[in-house]
Parts: C-alpha cells; sequence; structure tokens
C-alpha cells in the first residue's frame, strides 16, 4: 500500500504487485522450457453459469465471452502491457485525425471451416452490429462509423463522423464470418450454438448445463496452441467449485479472497497469482440530495473511513485503496493523487465547517433541525458489498452520522432506485475496459433515466476533458487529460472511491509457461503446456 | 362415471388457463426485464441498445397483447424461443429432461422401496424402538438442509475416500468409455444425488404409510383374518397392506409434476443439468418464454396427476362409486 512508484514505468511495479505472493517453485523441475513432445493434455477450467450464445456479437454473459475468446479473434487485441496490438489485422493507419482508420488485414488466415477469412468478413460484422434486428447490446461503440468498406480483400477502411478515440479499442470485437451468416436471422442462426471462427481453438462440443469443449487449431496463423484441449465445465455452486478444485478435477479457479486465504494445503497442487482487476467499488452519492450536494460533506466523509479495516475485513489484504475512476494498471492513472488518509478528527471539523453539529447531544449530527442519517443500497448476492457497507457505517458512526443499509435483489434494486435515481448513496463496483474512457459515466449529459450518470454529476470542466478525451489520439495528451479528470474526481468526490481489488487466479502446478503481466495471466494462455511426463489426461488429442 | 370424468377433464381447460395468466401476471410484476442481464450496469451497452433488444422481444406491446400472442403459439403448441439464446423453449426443455427424470424416477423408486416398509413395520410395533428411531431417521432426513447435506457427503466420498465424482452427470472421457462403463460412470455420478433427494423424501411417505396402516390394523376384517388364524405376515401384507396403501396412491398421482420439475438448490450443488437449474435461471433472466412453458407444463401435470389419482383411487378402491 502506497509504496512509491514512478506512474509511467508500470510493468516493474506490476510485477512488483504480483509477486506479494511467493510463487511455488515449479513442481517439474527443468521443465520450464516448452519440447514440442510436451502438446497434448486438456485444460478444464469451470464458470458458474452456463453460456448463451457463442457469437461475440451476441454474448452478453461472462461464459459466452471466454468462449468467444478462445474461438473468434478482433481486428486488435492487447498485448501483456495492455497495448494495442494487430491481430486479424496485421497493421492499421489512422488518417485525418482519426476520422479514418484502415485496416491491413492478416493474409493466409482462414475460417475453421476452411474458407479464407477476408475483408468482407469485417464489413460483414459491422453491418450485423448496427441491423436493428440483432439482438446486440454493443451497436453504442460503432454508432459515429460512417462507413465500413472493403477496396480489397486485405483492407478494411473505416470512416468516422467524428474522430473517437475508443475506436481502435472497439475493433476487438470478435469478427464473424460472412458465409456462414449471411443467409436468414444472425439472431437464430445454428452458428450460435456450434461457432466456427479464426481462433486458436475450434468448438467441438457443447452439453447444455454440463460443458463445453474447444479442440486446438492446429493451423492458428499465430502457432498451434500447446494444450490439446479446454473443457469448460459448468459448476454453478462456488462452494462446489472449491471442493472440486481441492479434487484437483479443475486446473483453474478465480478465487474469492477468502478462498485464497484458505489452509495452504488446499493449494499444494496449485500455483497462486494475483494482479489488479481492471474494476473499483465505489460508494456513489445522490449529488441531488441535500446532504450531499456540498463537496464539504463529501469530502468529509471520505476523512471518515479507514480503508485499511476495509482491505482488510473486506478483501483479506488483496487490494487497494481507490484514489480515482482509474485502475492503477492503467496508464490514465495518476500516481500522484494521494490515497485518502483516515483522519476522524479533520473530518468533524469539516463537517462542522459545513454547518453539522452535534446541537441536541443524541450522539448523532444535526443541521436545520434535521438529523444526519441517509439509507445506503446495494444488491443482495455480494457478499463483499455487504461487509463494506457495514465498515462504513461504523466509521461514519464515529463521526456521528448515521448511515443505514439496505439490501435488494439485483433487478428491483436497478429498475426502482438507480435508474429512477431513487437513493440518498449506493455501493456498486465498475468493470472497466481497457480503454479509459468513461464519458457514459461522468458526463452531464449521461444523467437521464437508465443512464450510469446516476450520482447527478455535472461539472463543465470535467465534461471538456471527458469530450476532448474520447477525439484526441496522441497518446501523450490522451494520457495529460485524463490525469487531469482523475485529480479533479478525486477533488470533487462524486463517488466515495474506495478499492480496487486483486485477481486471484490459481493455475494448476502441472500446466507450465503462465506468467502474469499487467493484462493478467490469460495473455498467452497459448503456450501454456504441459510437460509430457505430467499430463493428465491422455488419448483425447484430436 | 365417463360423463363424470369427462367434465373433469374439460374443467382443466380454464383451470390451466387461469394458471398460466397468473404466472403471466406475476412474472411481469417483477421488477425488471430480460434485457437486464445483457444491458445493465455494462458500460458498453447505451439506453439505445436497451430499448432496441426490448422491441425486438415484443417487449414494448401492451400486457394484454403480449399474452394473447403467447396463448396463440400455445394453441399451436409453440411455445417460443427463449430470450436467453433464440433457441426454441421445447428442445431446451427436451435436453434437460432425461436427466432430471432419471434422477427422479430413481429417487422416488428409493423411496418407496424404504419408506413402504419402513412405514409398515412401525405401525405393526407401534411405539416401539425401532418406530421412535424410525421416526427420528425420517425427520432428520426431512429437516436437515440439502445443500448441507449434499456438501458433507460430496467432501467425506468425493473428496476424502475418493469413491465418488463429486459432481456432475459424467465423466469428461466419458464419451471415450465402452457401454458397461458408462452405465457405471452414471450410477457413480448420481449415487449421491439420488441418495440424498431419497433420504430428505422419505418423512412424507413413511408417515402416510404407517397412519394408513396403523388404521386398517384395527379393522374388523384384520381382526378375522387373525382369528381364522392366518399368519401375521399374510394378514399384514395380504390384507392390511392393500387397504393402507390407497391413500399412496394419491400421493403417487401428486408426486407426477415433481418428477419433471427438478429441484434448483439440489442441481445447482450437484452440478446437475436438470430441469430446476432451467426454471431457476430463467426466472432470474426474466426469460419469459421459458419460464412460461416450464410453469405450464407443470401445472398441466399437476392437473394431470390429480385426475389420475382420482381415476386410480376409483380402480382400487372399489367403495368409491360415482354418481350420476
Amino acid at each position: 500500500m502506497g509504496r512509491p512508484f514512478r506512474p509511467f514505468v508500470l510493468l516493474p511495479f506490476l510485477l512488483a504487485a504480483c509477486g506479494r505472493d511467493p510463487i511455488p517453485e515449479p513442481a517439474w523441475e527443468g521443465a520450464a522450457t516448452f519440447h514440442p513432445g510436451d502438446v497434448g493434455d486438456t485444460f478444464v477450467e469451470s464458470s458458474l453459469g452456463d453460456a448463451s450464445r457463442l457469437n461475440p456479437l451476441l454474448a452478453t454473459d461472462s461464459a459466452s465471452g471466454d468462449i468467444c475468446g478462445y474461438v473468434f479473434n478482433g481486428l486488435v487485441k492487447y498485448d501483456k502491457d495492455l497495448r494495442l496490438v494487430g491481430d486479424l489485422a496485421a497493421a492499421w493507419d489512422i488518417r485525418r485525425g482519426g476520422l479514418e482508420i484502415v485496416f491491413h488485414l492478416r493474409p493466409g488466415v482462414r475460417w475453421h471451416d476452411g474458407v479464407p477469412f477476408t475483408a468482407r468478413d469485417v464489413v460483414f460484422t459491422y453491418r450485423v452490429l448496427i441491423d436493428s434486428n440483432v439482438a446486440t447490446p454493443f451497436g453504442a461503440d460503432f454508432a459515429d462509423v460512417k462507413s465500413v468498406e472493403a477496396p480489397d480483400d486485405r483492407t478494411v477502411r473505416v470512416t468516422y463522423a467524428k474522430p473517437f478515440a475508443p475506436a481502435l479499442e472497439s475493433w476487438g470485437m470478435g469478427i464473424i464470418p460472412e458465409h456462414i451468416f449471411k443467409d436468414g436471422p444472425v439472431n437464430t442462426n445454428p452458428a450460435n450454438r456450434r461457432p466456427v471462427g479464426t481462433g486458436p481453438y475450434k468448438f467441438l462440443e457443447w452439453k447444455p448445463d454440463e460443458k463445453i469443449v474447444l479442440g486446438a487449431n492446429t493451423d492458428y496463423f499465430e502457432g498451434r496452441p500447446r494444450l490439446d484441449r479446454i473443457v469448460y465445465r459448468i459448476i454453478p455452486d462456488s462452494s462446489v467449485e472449491f471442493l472440486e478444485l481441492r479434487n484437483e478435477s479443475i486446473d483453474f479457479m478465480g478465487l474469492s479472497p477468502d478462498q485464497a486465504a484458505a489452509y495452504p494445503e488446499f493449494f499444494r497442487h496449485y500455483n497462486k497469482f494475483s494482479y489488479p482487476s481492471f474494476s473499483y467499488t465505489y460508494l456513489a452519492f445522490n449529488l441531488d440530495h441535500p446532504f450531499f450536494a456540498d463537496r464539504r460533506v463529501r469530502r468529509a466523509l471520505a476523512q471518515a473511513v479507514d480503508r485499511k479495516d476495509i482491505i482488510q475485513g473486506v478483501l483479506l489484504g488483496r487490494g487497494r485503496s481507490a484514489t480515482g475512476p482509474f485502475p492503477p494498471s492503467s496508464w490514465a492513472f495518476d500516481a500522484s493523487v494521494p490515497e485518502d488518509v483516515y483522519d476522524p478528527e479533520a473530518a468533524r471539523a469539516l463537517l462542522k465547517s459545513a454547518g453539522w453539529s452535534d446541537t441536541d447531544g443524541d450522539g448523532i449530527l444535526d443541521k436545520d433541525g434535521r438529523p444526519f442519517e441517509f439509507t445506503v443500497l446495494t444488491n443482495q448476492g455480494n457478499k463483499m458489498r455487504e461487509l463494506t457497507a457495514t465498515i462504513l457505517q461504523s466509521h461514519f458512526a464515529r463521526v456521528g452520522i448515521k448511515m443505514n443499509i439496505r439490501i435488494l435483489e439485483w433487478s428491483a434494486f436497478i429498475h426502482n432506485y438507480v435508474d429512477k435515481r431513487n437513493f440518498d448513496a449506493l455501493i456498486l463496483a465498475w468493470n472497466l475496459s481497457r480503454d479509459p474512457d468513461q464519458y457514459v459515466i461522468w458526463h452531464s449529459s449521461q444523467r437521464g433515466p437508465g443512464k450510469y450518470n446516476f450520482a447527478g454529476y455535472a461539472n463543465p470542466a470535467a465534461d471538456r476533458l471527458w469530450e476532448e478525451g474520447r477525439q484526441t489520439f496522441d497518446p501523450d495528451r490522451r494520457r495529460d487529460l485524463y490525469h487531469r479528470l482523475h485529480r479533479m474526481l478525486a477533488d470533487d468526490r462524486p463517488y466515495l472511491f474506495l478499492y480496487y481489488p486483486e485477481s486471484l487466479p490459481v493455475v494448476h502446478r502441472r500446466i507450465h509457461g503462465v506468467q502474469t503481466a499487467p493484462a493478467g495471466i490469460a495473455w498467452n494462455f497459448r503456450e501454456w503446456f504441459v510437460p509430457r511426463a505430467l499430463q493428465k489426461y491422455r488419448g483425447t488429442a484430436n | 362415471m365417463g360423463r363424470y370424468f369427462l367434465r373433469r377433464l374439460l374443467l382443466t381447460v380454464p383451470l390451466l388457463l387461469g394458471i398460466t395468466l397468473i404466472s403471466f401476471l406475476v412474472m411481469r410484476l417483477a421488477p425488471g426485464g430480460p434485457t437486464d442481464m445483457a444491458t445493465t450496469m455494462n458500460m458498453k451497452a447505451s439506453t439505445e441498445a436497451r430499448a432496441r433488444l426490448v422491441k425486438l422481444y415484443g417487449l414494448d406491446k401492451p400486457l394484454p397483447v403480449q399474452y394473447g400472442l403467447w396463448l396463440s403459439r400455445l394453441a399451436r403448441l409453440d411455445f417460443g424461443n427463449s430470450f436467453r439464446d433464440d433457441r426454441p423453449v421445447l428442445p431446451k426443455i427436451g435436453a434437460r429432461l432425461p436427466a432430471t427424470l432419471a434422477l427422479n424416477v430413481l429417487s422416488l423408486l428409493l423411496i418407496f422401496l424404504v419408506a413402504v416398509p419402513l412405514g409398515v413395520w412401525s405401525a405393526v410395533r407401534q411405539n416401539s424402538i425401532f418406530d421412535r428411531s424410525a421416526t427420528l431417521f425420517v425427520f432428520i432426513g426431512y429437516s436437515v438442509p440439502t445443500f448441507w447435506l449434499s456438501l458433507l457427503l460430496m467432501i467425506f466420498f468425493g473428496l476424502k475416500l475418493g469413491w465418488l465424482p463429486i459432481s456432475g452427470l459424467r465423466s469428461l472421457n466419458y464419451d471415450d468409455l465402452s457401454a458397461g462403463a458408462k452405465g457405471l460412470d452414471l450410477a457413480r455420478h448420481l449415487a449421491l444425488p439420488v441418495f440424498v433427494s431419497a433420504f430428505t423424501g422419505l418423512a412424507g411417505l413413511s408417515r402416510f404409510t404407517r397412519n394408513g396402516t396403523l388404521e386398517v390394523i384395527r379393522q374388523d376384517y384384520i381382526r378375522t383374518a387373525r382369528a381364522k388364524g392366518l399368519s401375521e405376515g399374510r394378514v399384514i401384507f395380504k390384507h392390511a397392506l392393500r387397504n393402507a396403501l390407497i391413500p399412496v396412491v394419491t400421493i403417487l398421482g401428486l408426486s407426477l409434476p415433481d418428477l419433471i420439475g427438478g429441484s434448483f438448490i439440489f442441481e445447482t450443488i450437484f452440478a446437475y443439468p436438470g430441469m430446476g437449474r432451467l426454471g431457476f435461471d430463467a426466472v432470474m433472466a426474466r426469460d419469459y418464454p421459458v419460464v412460461m412453458a416450464v410453469g405450464t407444463i407443470a401445472a398441466l401435470l399437476t392437473l394431470l396427476g390429480n385426475f389420475a389419482a382420482d381415476l386410480t383411487y376409483a380402480a382400487v378402491d372399489p367403495r368409491i362409486r360415482f354418481g350420476r
């Protein structure tokens, strides 16, 4: 916590952060290098929910997204240091200040059924994305696209109505094959259950609510994946999933902090990893509420909370205090923004200057005869958020603020309270994309019902920065804009930024080649392998 | 009698319609909608995208129109397509049904095999140590939380002893096994779920059998049977049991919907691909077509079960006669 680091040199910092857990010695000494004979074996992972549609344009649940990640490619992808690199595109040019992006596609790529991949598939994917008969929620990123053309088989030219910096990232969307989807409606195409992609793994089998099986694409353009098969098991209960892990029946699991803190012998067959996840948990104020309209009050509340208690109590130490809307592994994160210091005295003084004092001696601050009492809402089924609320409650009580907690079923919470802005404050988390654009969360135009600026934040200076941020392609200038936004939001405190949690995956020890990087561990999955002598699942080679 | 049954059969139609109307309304009263999973709190999903999905699924039409459309499709035996994956609902149900049916038939069989002798013996030896411990045993089964017992058994037989798989229906290499090995594999996976399901479901049937038997063995004809010198075994199993089991026939009829219903908690714990999870996930995702289909089929089976119970009741008990 709070260890100094230089802002733009992310890799050393992250490796340091990842190294907190001493990674155990490899089980098989000397086998860390790959030999051709080590191709094979099966990688078994699990998910709480079954997939719904194995089509990147329609995949909205995490299971479908995971599988699509193996089977499909976008034009671009993020590398291990979270830089955009070519995937199906070998290179690209950004022309006319971002109004035009020209992708030069990789030659010789084939779909899993052998049909060559061409620029026409990209144009087709775009047409499907903006087709109002297609059940995709992902059209927003492509709203400003004026046209997508294929001057030849290897070139795609995208023209924008106005420059849109996250555009490049949006082309990480999986590309679907025109020859499979061109006839009939996309939503009900059987290929949504038997996907044909270009990715490192081919689809083999899907048993609903049981498992999905993928096999290595031996012709993959970046080289054959070393693990022969992926079995994606559906295990809907996380305590049973954990038992299966202890039984070595699954090779991978993302742990919750309390699972990660279990007895070390539970994990003797696994390597543990940790890295900061791309998300943050926050307490959002309703800025139109009379208590929270005053910035001094919001600052005082931030000082009244001891983040150490939250990080220890909720995350068991596996996370760090949040200073703003960007996670520490993002280039938009401004490391010079200080973490909040727990200072209840200062909080009380600040509240007093805002007119809040305990005039009637009941232990609760009041102003104009109204006690400082409010209700925090959060959704049911998230233990960590419930715990966070409980800790906040006790910390606020120390400075004379009475906080009530209400836990609500997800749909009721969103529709009856968040969308209608019918709340005092609420606890939620944002999962972020790699691109730092958060216009939809913070811009004053996004305050309407059902939109994401439910805090009601409106700051013309911040509005201008968010607008400029999505139109600026120059990396240095863009970084500067987001650093200013980070400081501005830390100052204005529309949210009480609480913490950045860590991802805590474990991988079976027989699997070699796993490396943590800013992008996590999955970035080099294609190179993971099991030395011949340690292979567990034989006779499953395709 | 024929006209009576015809009337009863015809009465089930409005009843079924009423049930579907109520479940339709209850589902729609719940906050949220099928587009929530895809579009709420997802930075990449705009309000426009949400409106587009709502329109696509026909959720912008007035409720009576939506119900009317659903009914007219139902009349053609079309339950519509799931909102989650756009697949027709019936094949989705068809894919889950065999697993649930297998589990429930097996556990029902086991329940019968254990509960009936237990009930009879408890009645014959009323208030004995056996009777009391049997009562205790079935009520422990009735009251123990399923998930807790399941987890304990999984830890013991799966993790510690390694005799049985922890969860799922088949091993990963199932398709490569020979027919015999496949059967064994299924049996090993079914052992814990069937046991837990039977153990927790023993109470009802064993109590019914016990009470039924108690009532019957006090009857005059049993005394007569004993008086004419029949062995105790013949008295109990030939004369008493036949009449004592009449209420059990009703239970059988009523357990028809349970056979395909499946339990959500149960299937979730055992990662078992059945109807309970399908229905529950559909409710959580507000996947109206699936919810309505599962609800309608369950309602239909309940009605048919009642009907069948009445029919067989008349068949096994000659005292029951239906007036004209």
